[in-house]
C-alpha cells in the first residue's frame, strides 16, 4: 500500500526500517524534517538506541564515526553549509572505513545565501572517499537508504544518499513504505565489529609513514573497486524482494540514438517528460539517468552511449573555472572510446531555479543542431 | 587512599616518544593507573597523540582512537553511547586533549557534549601552548609569556576555563597536576565512579616549551600549586568548590624563575603576576567558603 509522504519523512521511515541504533544530527534547512521525524520516532519508541542532538554537523559526523567504530549502525542527515562544515569528518569517516549512512539534501552553498536545490554541496565532496548515490524521487531515496546499509556494512565505506532540496525533500509523493518484516529479511541486524575491544586492545588511527599511508590509500582504492560488485548484487537482491531496483544508472533507448540527454536527481523526472515529447515529435532521443557518482560507473556509461553522436549533459551544479561536474566526469569516462559523442553541457536549475520540460526539449534540439560542442557550458535560465 | 595495586600497575608501556621530562607522559600514566584496563582512550592531535603511537606500535595497553583535533568530546560521547547500545557496562571512556584542543579549537564540541552530560572523562593536558607544533601561543598561554608566535610576550591573560566549565554544571570537575600525584589519582578515582561528563584540568609541565631543565617538571608542577598559581580543587555540579590542597604560599617568583619562557619578566611584571595570583586565590577561597 502506498502512503502519501514528504521525501524527508520517507527517508526517516527508511532509517527506522533499517533499525538504526545511533543517530547524531543537527538542524539545517532543508534536511531538518528528517531529524524532527526521527526525534518523534525516538519518543514513540519506534527508534531504539541513542539520538544525539549535537551542537554542529561536524560533531554529528564525529560521533557517528566513533559510534560506528564501536560497532553500531549509525545515521545522520545534512545539507549545504552543514556538509561543508563536515568536510574534514567526511575524509575521516572513509579513512576509518566506517559504514555510516548519511542523507544529504542538496542545497546551494552560500554565498549568496539561498536555499534551493543544487548538487554542488555534495558533488564537491567527491574526493572524500564516500560512496554517493543521487535519487530521482522519494521512493528511490527510501530504497537507496535501505540498500546503503547493506552495501556499507559489507564494504566498509560510508554512503551518502542525495536528494534534491525542496523538490524531493518536501514534495508529497505516494510512496511504497516496505514492511518491516521484508526489510529485516533483506537487511540483517547490525553485525559491525567493535574496534575498541578491551579484551583485545588495539590502536585505531595511528600515525604512519609515507609508504604505509600509500598502502592504506591503495587498499581503499582497491576496495572501492571491489565494492562495485556489491552495489550491483545488493540492488539485484532488493529488486527481487521489493520489485524495485535502480542500477548504477538507467539508460533509456540510448544505444545508437542521435542524441542522448544525461541527467541526475529530481530533474530526471522532468527530463522523462521532455524526452517522451521529443519522441512523439519524431526525434531519436535517449535518456541517461546517472545515479551512482562514487564509485563512478565508467564502463556502464561507455556501454550505454555506444554509437551515440551527441550528448547533452544537464548539470544542477557548477565547478567555477571548468564546467558542470557530471559533464566533466562523463567526458573523462568517454575519452578512452575511439568513437565518442560531442558533448554540450547545460547548466540549469541552479538553486532550484525552474527547469521546464520545454526548456529541456530546447536543450536537446540545440544539441542536435550543433556541429561542434561549445567550449564553455551553456547557461539556461527561464528569464533569458 | 590509593590501593598499592593501583599505584604499581601500568597501562603505559615504556618507549613513549615524548621529550625527556615530559609532563604529558607522566600525567597520562598516572591517570591510566587509576582507570585500569576497562578503559577506552580517545586522543586527538597534540603531544599525547604523537608520543603514544607510531604504526604499528602503541605505548598504551588499552584500546585507543586517535581522533581529530576539535572533537575529543563528541568522539568520546559516540563511543560511550555505542557501548550503552551494545550493553557493555563499566567501561571508562577517557577523552584526552591538550590546551589547544580544549581552550581553543575543541571548546565548542566540549560544550556540546557537556551540555548533554555525555558519559566520559575529559582530561585536558594543559601545557599552556601548542607544544606539539613547536610552542605557539594558545588562549591558555599566560600573559606576557614567550612563545614562538608571541616573541614579545602574549597579550591578554590565560583563559579562565574552569569558569566556563562551571557554566555547564558538570557533575564533577577538578584541577590536578603531576606535582601532587596522589591528589590527582584520588580525583580520577572519583570521576571514574560518577556518571555524566567529568572534566579534569591538568597543568602539565613541558620542559621544551617552558624553556626549563628536563629534571624540573615535577618541581615546577609542585611550585605552581604551592604558590597558589594553580590551586587544586574540585567543582561539583558547577556550583560547589572544594579546595583539596592548602598551598604553602611560596612566592610565585620561585615558580617562574626556573622557566625560560618568563626570562624577560621585570620585577614589576613579577609583582603584577603575584597580585593576580593572590586575588584569584582569594576569590577561590570565597567561593569554597560559601559552598556546602
Amino acid at each position: 500500500m502506498k502512503t502519501l509522504l514528504q521525501g524527508n519523512y520517507a527517508v526517516a521511515e527508511a532509517v527506522r526500517l533499517s533499525r538504526v541504533q545511533f543517530v547524531a544530527a543537527y538542524p539545517i534547512t532543508p534536511q531538518t524534517p528528517i531529524y524532527e521525524r526521527l526525534s518523534d520516532y525516538e519518543l514513540e519508541g519506534k527508534l531504539k538506541g541513542v539520538m544525539m542532538r549535537t551542537e554542529s554537523e561536524h560533531s554529528a559526523m564525529a560521533a557517528c564515526i566513533s559510534a560506528a567504530l564501536t560497532g553500531v549502525r549509525t545515521f545522520t542527515a545534512t545539507a549545504s553549509q552543514g556538509i561543508a562544515l563536515m568536510h574534514e569528518m567526511l575524509h575521516f569517516a572513509s579513512g576509518n572505513r566506517v559504514p555510516v549512512v548519511m542523507c544529504n539534501v542538496n542545497r546551494v552553498v552560500a554565498i549568496p545565501w539561498a536555499f534551493g536545490s543544487d548538487q554542488s554541496d555534495s558533488l564537491s565532496q567527491r574526493d572524500t572517499g564516500w560512496m554517493q548515490f543521487y535519487c530521482e524521487d522519494a521512493q528511490e531515496a527510501v530504497d537507496t537508504v535501505i540498500q546503503a546499509y547493506k552495501i556499507a556494512e559489507q564494504v566498509f565505506f560510508p554512503v551518502m544518499v542525495c536528494i534534491d532540496g525542496f523538490f524531493t525533500s518536501h514534495f508529497l509523493e505516494p510512496i511504497d513504505i516496505p514492511e518491516q518484516e521484508m526489510v529485516d529479511r533483506f537487511l540483517p541486524p547490525p553485525d559491525i565489529p567493535n574496534r575498541f575491544d578491551i579484551k583485545n586492545p588495539a590502536y585505531v588511527g595511528n600515525v604512519v609513514s609515507p609508504e604505509q599511508y600509500m598502502v592504506f590509500r591503495q587498499k581503499s582504492f582497491e576496495d572501492m573497486e571491489k565494492a562495485r560488485g556489491v552495489i550491483k548484487r545488493v540492488d539485484d537482491e532488493y529488486r527481487e524482494i521489493f520489485g524495485r531496483g535502480y542500477g548504477y544508472l538507467e539508460a533509456v533507448d540510448t544505444e545508437g540514438a542521435d542524441v542522448v540527454l544525461a541527467t541526475s536527481g529530481a530533474m530526471t523526472s522532468t527530463a522523462r517528460v521532455a524526452v517522451q515529447s521529443l519522441k512523439d515529435k519524431g526525434y531519436d532521443v535517449g535518456l541517461l539517468k546517472l545515479r551512482t557518482f562514487r564509485p563512478f560507473p565508467t564502463k556502464e556509461i561507455q556501454e550505454a552511449l555506444k554509437g551515440v553522436k551527441k550528448l547533452a549533459v544537464l548539470d544542477r551544479n557548477i565547478s567555477i573555472g571548468k564546467e558542470g561536474i557530471w559533464c566533466q566526469e562523463l567526458k573523462a569516462a568517454l575519452y578512452p572510446l575511439k568513437e565518442r559523442p560531442t558533448i554540450t553541457n547545460y547548466i540549469a536549475g541552479i538553486c532550484g531555479a525552474d527547469v521546464s520540460p520545454e526548456m529541456i526539449e530546447e536543450m536537446v534540439i540545440n544539441t542536435l543542431k550543433r556541429e561542434d560542442a561549445p567550449e564553455l557550458p551553456v547557461w539556461v535560465r527561464r528569464d533569458q | 587512599m590509593m590501593l598499592k595495586e593501583e599505584l604499581e600497575r601500568e597501562y603505559m608501556r615504556s618507549g613513549h616518544m615524548g621529550c625527556p621530562g615530559c609532563g604529558v607522559a607522566t600525567t597520562l600514566r598516572l591517570v591510566l593507573k587509576v582507570l585500569g584496563e576497562r578503559t577506552i582512550v580517545v586522543i586527538i592531535p597534540g603531544c599525547h597523540a604523537v608520543i603514544s603511537a607510531n604504526y604499528p606500535n602503541s605505548v598504551l595497553k588499552v584500546p585507543c582512537f586517535h581522533s581529530a583535533f576539535e572533537i575529543a568530546a563528541p568522539t568520546a560521547a559516540g563511543i560511550s553511547n555505542a557501548l550503552k547500545i551494545r550493553g557493555e557496562e563499566g567501561i571508562n571512556v577517557l577523552a584526552v586533549a591538550g590546551d589547544g584542543g580544549t581552550f581553543d579549537i575543541g571548546l565548542q564540541s566540549l560544550s556540546g557534549a557537556a551540555d548533554r552530560n555525555e558519559d566520559f572523562i575529559y582530561l585536558c593536558l594543559d601545557n599552556e601552548a601548542y607544544m606539539n607544533t613547536g610552542i605557539q601561543s594558545s588562549s591558555s598561554t599566560p600573559e606576557k609569556v614567550w612563545t614562538m608566535t608571541t616573541p614579545g610576550g602574549r597579550k591578554g591573560r590565560k583563559k579562565n576555563l574552569m569558569q566556563i566549565i562551571a557554566g555547564h554544571r558538570m557533575p564533577y570537575a577538578a584541577t590536578v597536576t603531576m606535582g601532587k600525584p596522589l591528589d590527582l589519582m584520588e580525583k580520577i578515582e572519583k570521576a571514574k565512579n560518577i556518571r555524566g561528563t567529568k572534566f579534569i584540568h591538568a597543568l602539565v609541565p613541558c620542559p621544551t616549551g617552558w624553556r626549563m631543565a628536563e629534571n624540573l617538571s615535577a618541581k615546577s608542577a609542585m611550585l605552581a600549586v604551592e604558590s597558589k598559581l594553580f590551586p587544586l580543587y574540585e567543582l561539583i555540579d558547577g556550583i560547589n568548590f572544594r579546595i583539596t590542597h592548602e598551598p604553602q604560599g611560596i612566592p610565585v617568583k620561585e615558580y617562574i624563575k626556573i622557566q625560560g619562557r618568563y626570562r624577560h619578566f621585570t620585577d614589576s611584571d613579577v609583582e603584577a603576576l603575584q597580585k593576580q595570583v593572590d586575588e584569584e586565590w582569594e576569590r577561590l577561597v570565597e567561593k569554597a567558603k560559601s559552598c556546602i
